[in-house]
This record gives structure tokens, C-alpha cells and sequence, in this order.
């Protein structure tokens, strides 16, 4: 058979139902075997919105999904997506055409090295110039892309390669001598990290992204229930424990809350769970200094990167918490708990009320929380509008998807068109602001042509909020390029895209439009209008 | 500190670029860089001669070690090390000198190469604080060329770099 049809046959043989893409003469060959192969193709409008959905769908299924481009421009419009994944470690495989393997290097048209050009941002890369290695390249990647820290990886496939005709059989197991993810965890780490559990008094879980890699967000709350050890977050460790659970007091960081900045400046023993301790999460790493510091993840690199650590573990979150939850035992926390408490306490703020035709951004963001049906996605964009939702959105159960690395505007409603077409029977929201939302509204008609009705919340200042306000705080007031006049009455655009929609401009009318959006089956967009002034910590 | 690594690799095309990338973009100093074959025909050997603190020295460890084409990595005290490099310099030399330099060159076993009318070429293979005692040596004779291969570098004794 062709190559062409071995990769379609390889997807299958992974279990790919679904791929996201944007189509071109060089890939040409594999498509056509897409569609005899009866794999969904969903066809996006720019070729990053591809990567970011297959980002929203892996973060869902937890195995790498697969989007689609062809040569030259196809594939360097994928690099933001692809730098995007590799930031938050999203499993990931991208499948780019590439010109005639003859005449790589002559700059023929639509010819760019795409390989070297996204190398910095892929986990591994290959460019397959030998028709036989497909079933290798395809099996190796998927293995890469999904085990040990997950990331996306890169297959580019010449135009002559894809039609050179190949004996295909995919392979069952994978043997790669330079690449075994170390999982078990060493046992006397364990040990001495449970120790540690058991000589502290003032303990700390902050808990990041890898535990929904690892699946193991239920373990790491049987051990701070089982051990009474309070709880914080990364941006990308929400939604791994109940907003409401007494343990936990909320998101660390410099957009994050005080109580959770106090437990995390004031602990003695500092538990990190699948996070990298990046520096807009942990601002202040001296105040750390004192404590003791357990740093279990699947990466070693990231152990003692950016925070000295006491007690390195390396291995998979599930296999370690699994063994540190016999080792634990119910110990007596209260008087730091009550500490946390009193924090949270007293950073609780009155609302403010805003001024008139506007609506406060933490009020809304708290009633929406409040009024999502179980499981719901949330796809948090970039800037003001991701730091109300991460703040206030308060996710009982579900899952909070956000940029959180690479902080890319215009991540949220193709991340929400993946999440949506990976899980249809849950709720799926995207979060953005009015600068992002124009970043990515194309992708509107992806969700009408697919029927993955995914739905779009824009919180509408008239600005490049976030931007605004480091001027203000910074630049002296002085707006440089971050007013957004000029902007489409939303409401209309989405009619133009056949989308029911509400403006609120008053809290009064949120709760209806709210209901508005959880009611219907198909897309709806609430636009939310916010003064141009709002701070982003409220 | 100067630090040397050894790194076996597959050899790919593409791994040199990877392994260089990474130095660059994770802004660590590189001295020296060496690449060749090693027995194994599908395993390239690199030696990197690195500059930084032990915190640099660890992570370059371990990001070397993530990139998938990477087998092992490994770093040496430098006294448990044979580290050669081989150097050739052109300098410029009348007849009336050439006694002179071939007796320098005789005194630390390099080997003339290559000569000319008005010019000596000189090889010379040994660590690399003699191969730079030895252009000291030469420079007054006024030095046209100087090409150096990079340091490479084996564990003394018995023992050696497998997978
Ligand atoms: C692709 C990209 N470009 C630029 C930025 C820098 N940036 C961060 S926040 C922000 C403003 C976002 O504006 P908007 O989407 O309207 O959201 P708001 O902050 O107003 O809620 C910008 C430009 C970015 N994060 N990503």
C-alpha cells in the first residue's frame, strides 16, 4: 500500500477517531486516505486553531490527538499551538506535508523546514525520508507524545514519501533504547518523603498540571484528606480538587490569592505534585528557604530547575501517591489550618459595584461557576478575563483548561472545540476577552460545520485589559495600542455565524443569559460587558 | 568551571543540530564541541567541553538527556580523563628558520605537515593547555592559520563508555 495509506491505517491502529487540520497539495496524498479510512476530519480555519483543538481534545481523553497541515505556511502557522502544548505538556502528534524528498533544500515552493524550525518546542520530531520507517515513526511517536512528561511531537512527511508504496505492518510494542520514562519512583525517596509528612507541622500540597496527566488528582486528595494537609494550586493544577473542599485555599502565584501566597510563603514542608515551580507561580522562592521540599514529578529536569529541593522524587504521579497513601497517616494539622482560614478570611472583599451599563467580572464569573451542571469545561483564554475565571470560577468537579505556560491569546474557543468533540455530552465554555476573542472567532464556523457546539463567553472592556493595566501600573496611564476600537458588535457576528447571543450589561441580566447558554444543545455566546478600568485582581 | 561531557547519540540526521539547539536556547556555554562515530556505526559519540556552575552542569545533564536521540550522557572529573586535541597551525617561516621550528616541533612531538618556500604547517595532538603552550611558541614567527578539532575525551584505565 502507499505510505499515505499506512498513516491513515496507523491513526486507526491508535485508536484516532477524530483529527483536526487544514488541508494542501502536499498532504494531499494523506488525506485521501483520511476519508477512505472514514477518520472525522475537522476542518478548522487557521491552522493553529488545529493544534490548539487537539489540545483541548487530549487534555480530555488523556492520550495525544492529532492534527493536520501541509507544507511551508500549513506548518509554520501550526508552531504556536505546537510551542503551546510543549509549555503544558499536552500529548500531542502533528502530521505536516513536506515538498518532494529530492528537492528539500532548494527552496522550492511552499518549502520550510518545519523540523527545524519548531525543534525548540516539540518533545521529538522526525522528517521521514525512508518510505519503510512509517510504522516505526508513527508507533514511536504516539508512544513519545503520550508517556514519561507528554508533549507534542512532529512527523513531517515528504510529498513523494506519502505516495512511495510500502509492505505495512504496524508494529505492537515499542522499543526505543535512548527514551525510558522512569515511572516506579525510588522507594527510599518515598520513604523519606513520608517522613517528611509525618515531622511536619505546617504542610503544603501545591498541586500542578501533571496530576491530570497522571491521572491521580483522586490520590492526591485521599492523601491531604488522609494526612490533613492543606491544599494550593498552579493555574494549571485547578480543578483537581473541589473549589469548596476545606483544604484547599485556591490558586498560588502573581495572579493568584493571599491565602494561598501565605500557606505557600509559610509552610515548612512544601509538597509539589506535577508542578514546575514556574516564576509566575512561585514568586517568591526565598521565602521558601526554610522549608523542606518534596518534588515528586515524571520529569527529573524539572526537579531543582527553579526551587532547591530536599527530597526529589522522579516518577509517575499515581505510582508514587499510591505508595506515599499507605505510608501516611491521619495527622493533627488544625492550628495551620485555622491560620489558612483566618487568611482567606480576611482577604475576603465586598463586591464592588461597577459602574453603570457594566458588569463586575468576579460577580459574573462566581454566578456562572454556580450555575454549571456537573463536569462542565471551562477553556480559560489569556489575560483579565482568564485571571476572573481561574479566580472565581470555583469548578466543583469538571476541568479548567487554560494556556498556562505560554499565556497564547486565542487558545480558548478552539481548545473548547476540541474538549467538545472529545467529550459531547458535557458542557463546554470558552472564556476570552474581546482582544483574544478576534484572535480566534473564525473558529465559530468550524463549530457550525462540525455540529461540536461548543459555547463562548467574551469578556467585552474595549481593550487589551491586561496590557491596559500593566500601563497603567507601569507605563504611567499612557495607553499605547491597547484600545480595540474598530471591534464588530458581537451579537451580530454571531448571528452572521447563525449564533443565538446575549449582552449583559447589567448583573441583573445574567443569570437569564447564563440560562440561556446551559439550556440550548447548540452554540451560544454571552457577551459581557466590562469596564475598561476593572483591575484583574479584584 | 569547565566541565566535559561525553554523549552517545544515535546517529540521525538532525541530532548535532538538536544537541547544539539546546545549548543555545538554554543559554549554556559551550567551549568545545566534538562529533564523531564511535564502533557501533549507528551511534555517534560528542564530547562538550561546557562552562558553567554545578547548577548548569545538572541541567545540562538532564535536558540532554530528554532529547529522545540522546543514549547516555555522561560527566567526568577531569583528572580521571585522557582529553586530546589536535591542532594544526600555519606559520609563516623562511629557510633560515626552519632548523629552529623543527627542533621546537621535535621537543613537543608535533609533526610538520605540510611546507612551503616561506611557510610551515605543524600538527600537533595533545591536551589542550599544551596545544596552546605550543601557539605561544610559535606566534613569534607570526601565525597565518590555526584550525583546532575540539577536545575529546576518554576515561583512563580499564574502563569504558558503553551502553
Ligand atoms: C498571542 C499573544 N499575543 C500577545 C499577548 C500579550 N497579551 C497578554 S494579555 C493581552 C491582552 C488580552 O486582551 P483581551 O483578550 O481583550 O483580554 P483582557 O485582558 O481584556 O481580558 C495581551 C495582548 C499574548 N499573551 N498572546
Amino acid at each position: 500500500m502507499t505510505v499515505a495509506r499506512a498513516m491513515a491505517k496507523a491513526l486507526k491502529a491508535e485508536g484516532i477517531t477524530t483529527v483536526f487540520g487544514y488541508p494542501g497539495a502536499a498532504i494531499c496524498p494523506f488525506y485521501d486516505e483520511l476519508y477512505k479510512e472514514g477518520i472525522r476530519h475537522i476542518l478548522v480555519r487557521h491552522e493553529v486553531n488545529a493544534g490548539h483543538s487537539a489540545s483541548g481534545y487530549a487534555r480530555m481523553t488523556g492520550r495525544p490527538a492529532v492534527a493536520v497541515a501541509t507544507s511551508g505556511p500549513g506548518a509554520t502557522n501550526l508552531i504556536t499551538a505546537i510551542a503551546t502544548a510543549h509549555m503544558d505538556s499536552i500529548p500531542m502528534v502533528l502530521i505536516t506535508g513536506q515538498v518532494s524528498s529530492d528537492m528539500i533544500g532548494r527552496d522550492v515552493f511552499q518549502e520550510a523546514d518545519i523540523t527545524g524550525a519548531a525543534e525548540p518546542f516539540v518533545k521529538h520530531s522526525y522528517l521521514v525520508k525512508d518510505p519503510e520507517e512509517t510504522a516505526t515513526v508513527f508507533k514511536n511517536a504516539f508512544y513519545i507524545a503520550g508517556s514519561g512528561r507528554p508533549g507534542p511531537v512532529l512527523i513531517d512527511m515528504p510529498m513523494d514519501i506519502q505516495k512511495a508504496q510500502i509492505e505495512f505492518e504496524y508494529p505492537d510494542s515499542v522499543n526505543i533504547r535512548s527514551y525510558k520514562p522512569n515511572l516506579d519512583g525510588n522507594k527510599l525517596q518515598i520513604k523519606r518523603a513520608a517522613a517528611a509528612i509525618a515531622a511536619s507541622e505546617r504542610p503544603l500540597i501545591c498541586a500542578g498540571g501533571g496530576l491530570f496527566t497522571a491521572n491521580a488528582a483522586g490520590l492526591m486528595r485521599e492523601l491531604a484528606e488522609r494526612a490533613n494537609i492543606p491544599v494550593v494550586n498552579t493555574m494549571m493544577g485547578l480543578s483537581s480538587i473541589p473549589a469548596s473542599h476545606p483544604l484547599f485555599f485556591g490558586m498560588i502565584g502573581m495572579h493568584g490569592c493571599r491565602a494561598a501566597n501565605y500557606a505557600i510563603n509559610n509552610c515548612d514542608l512544601l509538597i509539589l505534585l506535577g508542578a514546575r515551580v514556574g516564576d509566575r507561580a512561585v514568586t517568591a522562592i526565598n521565602r521558601l528557604e526554610g522549608a523542606t521540599v518534596i518534588h515528586i514529578d515524571v520529569d527529573p529536569a524539572e526537579i531543582g530547575k527553579n526551587l532547591p529541593v530536599t527530597i526529589p522524587v522522579v516518577g509517575d504521579l499515581k505510582r508514587i501517591l499510591t505508595q506515599l497513601l499507605q505510608q501516611a497517616e491521619n495527622y493533627d494539622h488544625y492550628d495551620w489550618i485555622q491560620r489558612l482560614n483566618g487568611e482567606k478570611a480576611s482577604a475576603e472583599k465586598p463586591l464592588q459595584k461597577p459602574k453603570d451599563g457594566c458588569v463586575n467580572p468576579k460577580e459574573f464569573i462566581t454566578m456562572l461557576g454556580k450555575s454549571l451542571p456537573d463536569n462542565s469545561v471551562i477553556c480559560a483564554d489569556v489575560g483579565q478575563n482568564q485571571i476572573w475565571t481561574c479566580a472565581n470560577i470555583n469548578l466543583e468537579n469538571g476541568r479548567l483548561l487554560t494556556s498556562g505556560g505560554m499565556g497564547t491569546m486565542g487558545y480558548s474557543v478552539p481548545a473548547a472545540l476540541g474538549a467538545k468533540a472529545a467529550a459531547p455530552e458535557k458542557e463546554v465554555i470558552a472564556i476570552c476577552g474581546d482582544g483574544s476573542f478576534q484572535m480566534q472567532f473564525m473558529e465559530l464556523a468550524t463549530m457550525r460545520q462540525h455540529g461540536i457546539f461548543a459555547k463562548v463567553i467574551v469578556m467585552v472592556n474595549n481593550r487589551l485589559g491586561m496590557v491596559r493595566e500593566v500601563q497603567t501600573n507601569a507605563y504611567g496611564d499612557r495607553q499605547t495600542a491597547v484600545a480595540l476600537d474598530g471591534s464588530p458588535d458581537l451579537i451580530k457576528l454571531a448571528d452572521a455565524y447563525g449564533i443565538p447571543a446575549a449582552r449583559v450589561t447589567d448583573i441583573s441580566q445574567a443569570q437569564s443569559a447564563i440560562d440561556a447558554l446551559l439550556a440550548t444543545k447548540e452554540s451560544y455566546l454571552i457577551e459581557v460587558v466590562v469596564d475598561e478600568n476593572e483591575k484583574t485582581i479584584l | 568551571m569547565k566541565h566535559t561531557i561525553s554523549v552517545l547519540v544515535e546517529n540521525h540526521a538532525g541530532v548535532l543540530a538538536r544537541v547544539a539547539g539546546l545549548f543555545a536556547r538554554r543559554g549554556f556555554n559551550i567551549d568545545s564541541l566534538a562529533v564523531g562515530v564511535t564502533d557501533d556505526e549507528k551511534i555517534s559519540r560528542i564530547t562538550i567541553i561546557a562552562d558553567g556552575t554545578d547548577y548548569t552542569l545538572e541541567q545540562i545533564e538532564k535536558q540532554l538527556n530528554k532529547l529522545i536521540d540522546v543514549i547516555k550522557v555522561r560527566h567526568f572529573d577531569s583528572r580521571e580523563l585522557l582529553t586530546r586535541e589536535l591542532v594544526l597551525i600555519k606559520i609563516a617561516c623562511q629557510p633560515s628558520q626552519r632548523a629552529e621550528v623543527i627542533a621546537l616541533a621535535e621537543i613537543v612531538k608535533a609533526k610538520i605537515s605540510d611546507i612551503t618556500v616561506n611557510t610551515m604547517t605543524l600538527e600537533l595532538s595533545d591536551s589542550v593547555d599544551k596545544i596552546k603552550n605550543f601557539e605561544e611558541l610559535l606566534r613569534p614567527y607570526g601565525i597565518k592559520e590555526v584550525v583546532r578539532t575540539g577536545s575529546i575525551a576518554m576515561q583512563k584505565g580499564g574502563v569504558s563508555m558503553k551502553l
